[in-house]
């Protein structure tokens, strides 16, 4: 070590972090994997020996109904969140310079405010007694005893309304390195307006819609205020069974199999989008050695 | 050729429905009725409700001495990340130290508080505001060694270099060259840990313990358990402060773009 005095500072510095990250991060996420396994003990904590019995009880159709509700609310959010940011993120980047800033600090804004204000303005938006039930009620598309809380698509519109700004960010960093000439020739050449959208820039901005859909889709499948709000038991997501194993019932190993459930999910579409760039990336290799 | 108007429409929408809960919320908090369809007048009753209430003033100074503490450590932790990563980015050590640092960015909320739950009990750590403290700084320090990077990315090492040949010691080159001239980006690291700290709920519900309620999980057991109007004022009061923040920490971005 003292051969190399440069090595020696590297490590002093990274040091702190790598030390509070192993044990703040790494060794509570293995954890949570190796309590799956372990008994629940009468007082909440856990008990000893080793058990399968916690990892079978997630075979239950309750938890499959669950699972699968997480899945589809998680990317019915993600669709809606990118068809509205694909053409907001395009706008802010053709938009003249001093438009472009303000129109960004309008989207960045939101993200800065409590996430808790956020989703109680829309529980108190969609009250029974609240302005968007008495509108819909005022022009009859809904009857004086229509819910519009805790109902699934509550849950998906407030995770919408949240999710937004981070989708919009990322198109509009790669469309802002696009070059909008190709659309234009492609309408030259004879292109509709859809038409050069769909192959011209979206295939051009590819790499900010990935970011775009993993912004919105891994936080999604770990929702768990939003759904514990504006939600009720037919909104009810993984999130807030974890909650209740932890706090309702404080069962430890059975919240900890359902949230090693939840680091897998999170984990597949990471390692999907990982290999398929790989394999773009030798694609691409190929390409540029074949050319003379 | 025209333009297609459809993408301007579809962002003005956006940007309406990002806007119109947040605005009735503010006009609301204005509003005496406990139910917010009708105006009744102006008044301030829930903002004078507010401030008569032990329990807002006791969260408010909890949340304060978790995020002032939270964000001193983890402005000096992400600092010397940020350098770390910077300076010898393509070791092997720094691709592994960027993986951690990147963790708490990715992981849903959920998962780090569940986590960090299970660790404190498993070493029989008792919940309170020191779990709430480590749980903190464990995802601000991602943050703000992000930020600190980002201004680190355009920093010019041969001034470090020059200040070296002209006789200063190593520590000497850092405090009088180094972090003068990154200090906008810590302060920017510094404004958003402390936001993120003072808005936390998910993992703080998980590892908070009897007596170390925040406002987050205050305003949570009012959206819960009764007195919506006085959080419409809460709300209004958070969000004067945190788009003050917002602000400051555009403006010193912006002298650092233009020095």
């Amino acid at each position: 070590m003292n051969r190399h005095p440069l090595k020696r500072t590297e490590w002093l510095v990274s040091l702190p972090t790598l030390v509070w990250l192993t044990l703040f991060v790494v060794i509570p996420t293995l954890l949570v994997f190796v309590i799956a396994f372990r008994p629940a003990n009468p007082y909440g904590g856990i008990g000893p020996g080793w058990t399968l019995a916690t990892i079978r009880d997630l075979a239950a159709p309750s938890y499959l109904a669950i699972a699968w509700r997480t899945l589809w609310m998680s990317l019915l959010t993600t669709a809606i969140c990118l068809l509205l940011a694909l053409p907001a993120g395009y706008t802010i980047a053709r938009a003249p310079d001093r438009w472009r800033n303000r129109l960004l600090m309008l989207v960045i804004i939101p993200f800065w405010t409590s996430f808790l204000v956020r989703v109680f303005a829309w529980k108190s938006l969609l009250h029974p007694e609240g302005p968007v039930k008495k509108a819909l009620e005022a022009i009859g598309l809904v009857g004086p005893d229509a819910t519009l809380l805790y109902h699934p698509a509550a849950v998906v519109l407030v995770m919408v309304y949240t999710f937004l700004p981070f989708t919009i960010l990322p198109i509009y960093a790669a469309a802002e390195k696009f070059d909008f000439r190709l659309v234009e020739a492609a309408r030259d050449l004879g292109a509709r307006p859809f038409q050069s959208f769909r192959k011209v820039f979206l295939p051009g901005i590819r790499r900010g819609v990935v970011t775009a859909i993993l912004v919105v889709f891994i936080p999604a499948l770990g929702s768990y205020i939003i759904p514990d709000l504006v939600g009720g038991p037919s909104g009810e997501m993984l999130g807030n069974k974890i909650a209740q194993r932890v706090f309702t019932d404080r069962n430890l190993p059975h919240a900890s199999a359902l949230s090693a459930v939840l680091v897998l999910a999170v984990l597949a579409p990471l390692i999907g989008v990982l290999v398929l760039q790989r394999k773009a990336g030798r694609k691409s290799e190929i390409v540029i050695g074949e050319a003379p | 050729m025209r333009r297609s108007r459809f993408p301007i429409v579809v962002t003005a929408l956006v940007l309406g429905f990002l806007y119109l809960p947040i605005l009735i919320l503010i006009v609301n908090s204005f509003n005496p009725a406990r139910f917010s369809s009708r105006w009744e007048g102006f008044s301030l009753v829930w903002y004078a409700r507010l401030f008569d209430s032990p329990e807002i003033w006791q969260a408010v100074r909890n949340t304060l001495v978790i995020a002032v503490s939270v964000t001193a450590v983890s402005v000096v932790l992400g600092t010397a990340a940020a350098y770390a990563l910077h300076r010898w980015g393509t070791s092997r050590l720094q691709r592994v130290h960027y993986t951690l640092i990147y963790q708490p960015l990715v992981v849903p909320e959920i998962l780090m508080g569940i986590s960090l739950l299970m660790a404190f009990v498993a070493v029989g750590l008792p919940l309170g505001l020191f779990t709430i403290f480590l749980a903190h700084v464990t995802f601000c320090v991602s943050y703000v060694a992000m930020t600190v990077l980002g201004r680190l990315q355009d920093f010019d090492f041969t001034v470090i270099e020059a200040a070296r040949d002209l006789g200063a010691s190593p520590w000497q080159s850092t405090r009088r060259v180094l972090l003068p001239m990154l200090m906008p980006g810590i302060v920017a690291g510094a404004l958003l840990a402390f936001t993120l700290s003072v808005d936390d709920f998910v993992i703080t519900f998980f590892v908070a313990g009897p007596g170390s309620t925040t406002l987050p999980l205050r305003i949570y057991s009012m959206i819960k358990y009764g007195a919506p109007p006085m959080i419409n004022a809460l709300s209004t009061l958070l969000l004067v402060v945190t788009l003050t923040a917002v602000l400051l920490s555009q403006r010193l971005a912006n002298r650092q773009g233009r020095a």
